[in-house]
């Protein structure tokens, strides 16, 4: 007999977390390990109602409500703001939900589900980073477990439609977070991070595109295997995840230090569950949060088992 | 809000930083220094220093920079007498720390850059700006790319955070001049007497200094130039014409014709190892809409991967490319390979 799920909520029921919501779903059909229960808002809208159409518990009642269910879940998927997520965090710890935070608060330390996941996955919260960092550092450290990187740079392209109104009153947010988690977590000495908005119509499937330096003797075939397994790795949840050429070497340069590059170029396609597919940034972020709550969840199983 | 003009027309010189690009990013403080005396001397009224890609834009994708551009902010402020030194802050690239130093380097104007719809993205930056004091000006780039009425409203998103002289920015030289008299009206009547009006032009279709005086008779007061046009694609409006141009027409800059012919001849012309030309690349930009500075990057991308320069600026054209897209240069060169070894 299989042990039993962990119950879940997912908190702001917005176009992240009703994504969220799709593939939680389609998660525990799979046989994964979580029951999403609950999805909660602070005022009434159509991602409540399409939740409850879903057979979901759910309600505008906010933090207050979910806290008085039960059985309390024992994850919870922030979508909110960072705002309200500081708000909303102290309050989980205490009831001892674990985090799983979308938002920019970065409270708990930042993970990358393929790349350092292991050593959170007990943390009381975790920081999904940013989508340039969900789509960039599983590559960044592909090169760093092979060779020296002693700087690491990544340029998001994402589709105008795509970028909500917090991303843009606060972009240098996005600069210095993800900057910051392609050094620490990626495994570059220094990171830098650079994003760019692009209006084009048809919207454009979003780009990323990840340079690393790297020895002037660095194993470039070593290199190139270990990036085409971590491209593997990550379509187990982001299926829309590949490598748009080969990874490209490029030879010692003077203004690099002489150091060589290696440059990779991807693309993010969506899983178009309930963003449209253009939207790569926010569908991995959504995909990233499922893989981290199921192996949250299979974890606690485990314990309890 | 919008600050007091001394002069018929505010001329800034973008020698030092959108002629970065033309320089691959290796001015000298030397050069730097040279540059600003000139300019200071002819009564160029605001000159712009930094990284061809604004604040932050030392990097693998644009170029890293030979001397960091802080030491270069901090010698032309040493160097101006009367001059402001302004800097270029592109969001996504630069963030408010950037600016924070580049203040205390000297700088007393920032030049907010966003594409012509995500003027959002800049209150963060125009906020800190005022709190530092700065003057305060707001790039809408690839301005061909939308209509004059969203080109007026995302001005007027700009001026409402604070900024005092959007820009109709021209960054792939392909305005016609309809196509630049629409827009500058249309900004000018968005925004009033709250602001004033900038033109940036490129001169890859060779319009750069007759939209200039089409901007001026269309109310139009700030005016971009470099010396010798060194900027990027095939230049910028040149400051030097500018100023004789404007002259002849009665239209006081407040710059000596011969000072500003002495800075681009003496000055400049003998450290360009490269003048930017008219030639099928550049056209191809203004023909096509594409950003000036991915006119280096195609041509490395070309030589690296043997495909021909031109065809991969068409595609940047066709395939909608913003500023700051310059890595997808190279992924459009291995396209490009691709197709032909089929």
């Amino acid at each position: 007999m299989s042990p039993p799920k962990v119950p879940a909520a997912i908190v702001g029921p917005g176009n992240i977390g009703t994504d969220l919501l799709a593939k939680l779903l389609r998660s525990a059909e799979a046989g994964g390990a979580i029951d999403v229960r609950y999805v909660v808002g602070v005022v009434e809208s159509d991602g409540l109602a399409r939740a409850r159409e879903l057979g979901i518990d759910a309600s505008a009642g906010g933090v207050d409500w979910l806290l008085r269910q039960s059985p309390l879940p024992q994850i919870v998927f922030e979508a909110t703001s960072a705002a309200a997520h500081l708000a909303n965090a102290p309050r989980y710890a205490e009831a001892g939900i674990q985090a799983v935070d979308l938002t920019p608060a970065h409270l708990g330390p930042m993970v990358c589900p393929p790349v350092n996941l292991r050593d959170h996955i007990a943390a009381p919260n975790v920081s999904m980073i940013t989508c340039g960092g969900q789509a960039t550092i599983p590559m960044v450290h592909a090169v760093s477990r092979v060779t020296p990187v002693p700087y690491a740079e990544i340029v998001a392209s994402v589709a105008s439609r795509s970028a909500g109104p917090g991303t843009r009153a606060n972009i240098d947010e996005f600069t210095h977070t993800t900057s910051r988690a392609v050094a620490e977590i990626g495994g570059a000495a220094r990171g830098k991070a650079i994003i760019v908005l692009n209006p084009v119509e048809p919207p454009l499937i979003m780009r990323d595109t990840v340079f690393c330096m790297v020895g002037a003797d660095a194993d470039r075939p070593a290199i190139a295997r270990s990036v085409h397994g971590m491209v593997a790795t990550v379509q187990e949840y982001v299926p829309g995840y590949t490598l748009r050429a080969e990874p490209q070497f490029d030879d010692p340069r003077p203004d690099w230090g002489g150091n060589g590059r290696v440059a990779i170029f991807l693309e993010v396609k969506g899983n178009g569950d309930h963003l449209p597919p253009y939207a790569g940034n926010l569908d991995i972020m959504t995909a990233a949060a499922t893989r981290v709550g199921e192996l949250m969840a299979r974890a606690k199983q485990a314990v309890a088992a | 809000m919008r600050p007091a003009l001394a002069h018929d027309v505010r001329i800034t010189d973008t020698t030092l930083r959108d002629g970065s690009h033309a320089m691959s990013h290796r001015f000298t403080e030397a050069q730097v220094r040279d540059t600003v005396r000139a300019l200071d001397r002819a009564g160029v009224e605001v000159i712009e220093v930094s990284h061809g890609d604004g604040l932050g834009g030392s990097s693998f994708n644009y170029g890293f920079s030979g001397t960091d551009e802080l030491t270069l902010i901090a010698a032309a402020a040493d160097e101006a007498r009367r001059a402001t030194v302004a800097v270029l802050l592109v969001p996504g690239i630069g963030t408010v720390d950037d600016l924070k130093k580049a203040h205390d380097a000297g700088a007393r104007m920032v030049r907010v850059a966003t594409h012509c719809t995500e003027a959002d993205v800049s209150p963060q930056h125009f906020a800190a700006a005022r709190e530092l004091g700065m003057e305060t000006v707001g790039f809408l780039m690839m301005a061909h790319r939308t209509s004059p009425e969203v080109l007026a409203k995302q001005a007027r998103i700009m001026v409402d955070a604070g900024c005092q002289v959007p820009y109709v920015t021209d960054s792939a030289g392909a305005l016609l001049m309809h196509e630049a008299t629409q827009r500058f009206e249309a900004v000018v009547a968005e925004v009033g007497d709250e602001a004033w009006v900038g033109y940036h032009g490129h001169q890859n279709l060779s319009l750069g200094v007759a939209n200039s005086v089409l901007a001026h008779e269309a109310g139009v007061r700030y005016i971009d130039g470099s010396l010798c046009a060194l900027g990027a694609g095939a230049g910028n409006s040149p400051t030097e014409v500018l100023v004789a141009v404007f002259d002849r027409l009665g239209v006081d800059t407040g710059i000596d014709v011969a000072g500003a012919l002495a800075a681009a001849e003496d000055v400049v012309r003998p450290y360009l190892h490269r003048w930017p030309k008219l030639d099928r690349n550049a056209i191809v930009q203004g023909w096509a809409g594409v950003y000036s500075s991915f006119l280096l990057h195609a041509e490395r991308a070309a030589e690296r991967y043997d495909v021909p320069t031109h065809e991969i600026l068409r595609r940047c054209g066709a395939e909608g490319l913003v500023g700051g897209q310059e890595d997808m240069i190279i992924d459009i060169a291995l396209q490009i390979a691709a197709e032909e070894a089929k």
